[in-house]
């Protein structure tokens, strides 16, 4: 049939207020308070998991102690955004993971301090291996966002 | 005695493309199902199950949208369940479609679904929000970013360029031109893809799939009720599943077994289908692949993961059309999903299109000669897989 086609607009706009659980609560309130970063050990493993986790993926127990980490680190994983998406920052940035010192797993986090201007100069100065200081922010809510990485 | 085949009798799929504005979410699957029941010679009456193939709800704005697809895939009465496993939901559906024929369950089940990822028009919105709302949904998480990361590793570890990822984009681009089905069919040279803009550096806007719509489905029936009606078949050997820990992290650090720059999981998935199979030397014993890489970069590690070559070896190859169609084992002859990504139904594409090469019914885009095959789906925060072996 020939017909003029037609749409509709959507939005979806829903707000959580997601429960963060013990540990993580735990976890947070040290970055808020003390601008320290813990990670959980697994007795059986002695893996030392950033972001700590209740119970270990690979034994399945519950983890044990809280030991601190950082705040220096690795970086393991980067990239460099240059494309705008909904609901995320103004491109550029650099984000990616980084094994704190004393961890055994990595932790997400914003790189700073480096020069974005050009893709391939950035990423020669966010290189895997790379080791970088954690920055807590002066005013801190208890989030993954109250630091970020810089080279040094 | 042998265990009974499970043989695929029919299958359907849309020509992709952005937008489809003549057709409903339910019409788009209707099409699907209408073109794979002609392909198998059957009425819908005949089938007993459908399993439906839909990812996440978000994509195509509607909650459970299975419940709409009930009527386009004829399921009143009848069995009928909704399989997600984020990208990887398309094979899993045929897959859970196989199981339902293997256990005996059923003669005929249906399998079926569509997406149409060009209405949301922002994926990575919806995909930010496969992380975990306690410490990663916080950060520009995203499957572009978080493959990025892995190209990143790719190139620490085995020295690949970003002019290598261009050459992947150019071949599978070559492939959908022939491909009347792939939704980017437009030829595209090394130097077009190094000059497309960055996104997420290494990754730029040719290195990434588009955001397509349509549909696809197959008919599965157990070997008995195809040789009892004479129907044509080819049939599926191998298959399964293997899943990897969600977080990212534990994938990118100074020793991890299941490396970030590498598909591990996805290879155990592969040497599980090809024990089924009874396949030992998958680099001389596989003649087609239809591998899940949304991104250029993603096809070396997915290539790897199926053993046709080893670990860090895909890049030279594919530059020396080792994987080209009429190379030693064409990859995605169909374009793959870097030229055709309606997410719902991708790895279920990725089956169909392996079953069509090992049938000789690739038309323009046939692998010459092709009598077995593998395909293989990625989910989640590229962490739940799945494999098939289909042959002649």
């Amino acid at each position: 049939m020939t017909t003029e086609l037609l749409r509709r607009k959507e939005n979806w706009s829903i707000t959580y207020n997601h429960a963060l659980g013990e540990t993580a609560s735990w976890f947070y309130v040290q970055i808020r308070d003390n601008a320290k970063i813990y990670g959980r050990r697994c007795a059986e493993t002695g893996k030392v998991l950033v972001p700590p986790r209740a119970f270990s993926d690979t034994t399945l127990k519950p983890t044990t102690d809280w030991v601190e980490v950082g705040p220096g680190g690795t970086i393991t994983g980067f990239t460099v955004v240059y494309e705008p998406f909904n609901g995320l920052p103004d491109p550029p940035y650099a984000f990616g993971y980084v094994q704190l010192d004393g961890a055994d797993t990595s932790i997400g986090g914003y790189f700073k301090g480096v020069d974005l201007t050009d893709a391939k100069d950035a990423a020669k100065e966010l290189r895997i291996g790379r080791r970088v200081m954690t920055r807590f922010a002066d005013k801190r809510i208890g989030d993954v966002l109250d630091f970020h990485f810089e080279p040094v | 005695m042998k265990q009974e085949r499970v043989g695929i009798i029919g299958i359907g799929q849309s020509a992709f493309t952005a937008q489809r504005d003549d057709a409903s979410y339910p019409d788009l699957v209707r099409e699907a199902v209408v073109l794979a029941m002609a392909d198998a010679k059957l009425d819908l009456e005949q089938v007993e199950g459908i399993v439906y193939s839909l990812s996440p709800d978000a994509m195509v704005g509607i909650g459970n949208a299975e419940r709409l697809g009930v009527d386009a895939v004829g399921a009143r009465n009848k069995r009928f369940l909704r399989i997600n496993t984020g990208g990887a939901t398309g094979i899993s559906s045929v897959i859970s479609a196989y199981y339902h024929v293997a256990s005996g369950a059923c003669d005929v089940v249906l399998t079926a679904g569509a997406d149409k990822v060009g209405e949301c028009g922002d994926s990575q919105t919806v995909l930010n929000k496969i992380w975990d709302p306690t410490y990663e949904r916080q950060l520009p998480l995203g499957t572009i970013n978080m493959l990025a990361m892995s190209a990143v590793r790719y190139m620490e570890k085995y020295g690949m360029t970003e002019e290598d990822m261009a050459y992947v984009t150019v071949k599978n681009r070559r492939h959908a031109s022939l491909n009347p089905n792939a939704h980017l069919r437009k030829l595209v040279s090394v130097e077009d893809v190094l000059s497309s803009r960055c996104i997420s550096w290494p990754v730029k806007l040719m290195d990434c799939c588009p955001q397509s719509s349509g549909g696809a489905a197959m008919v599965l029936a157990s070997e008995r009720y195809i040789r009892e009606n004479h129907l044509d078949a080819v049939w599926i050997t191998g298959l399964a599943h293997c899943a990897e820990t969600y977080w990212l992290g534990d994938r990118m650090a100074s020793s991890v077994e299941a490396d970030h720059a590498d598909a591990f999981a996805l290879g155990r998935a592969f040497d599980r289908a090809y024990r089924m199979a009874g396949i030992d030397d998958p680099k001389t014993q596989i003649d087609v692949a239809e591998l899940y890489a949304p991104f250029s970069n993603t096809e070396f590690h997915s290539i790897e993961a199926a053993r046709l070559c080893g670990l860090g070896e895909a890049p030279k190859l594919v530059r020396q059309g080792y994987f080209e169609l009429g190379g030693k084992v064409p990859v995605n002859p169909s374009g793959g999903t870097l030229c055709t990504n309606a997410i719902a139904v991708t790895a279920m594409v990725r089956a169909a299109e392996v079953a069509l090469q090992v049938w000789g019914r690739a038309g323009g885009h046939q692998a010459a000669g092709a009598k077995r095959g593998v395909a293989s789906g990625n989910g989640g925060d590229h962490q739940i897989f799945g494999t098939m072996v289909i042959e002649a």
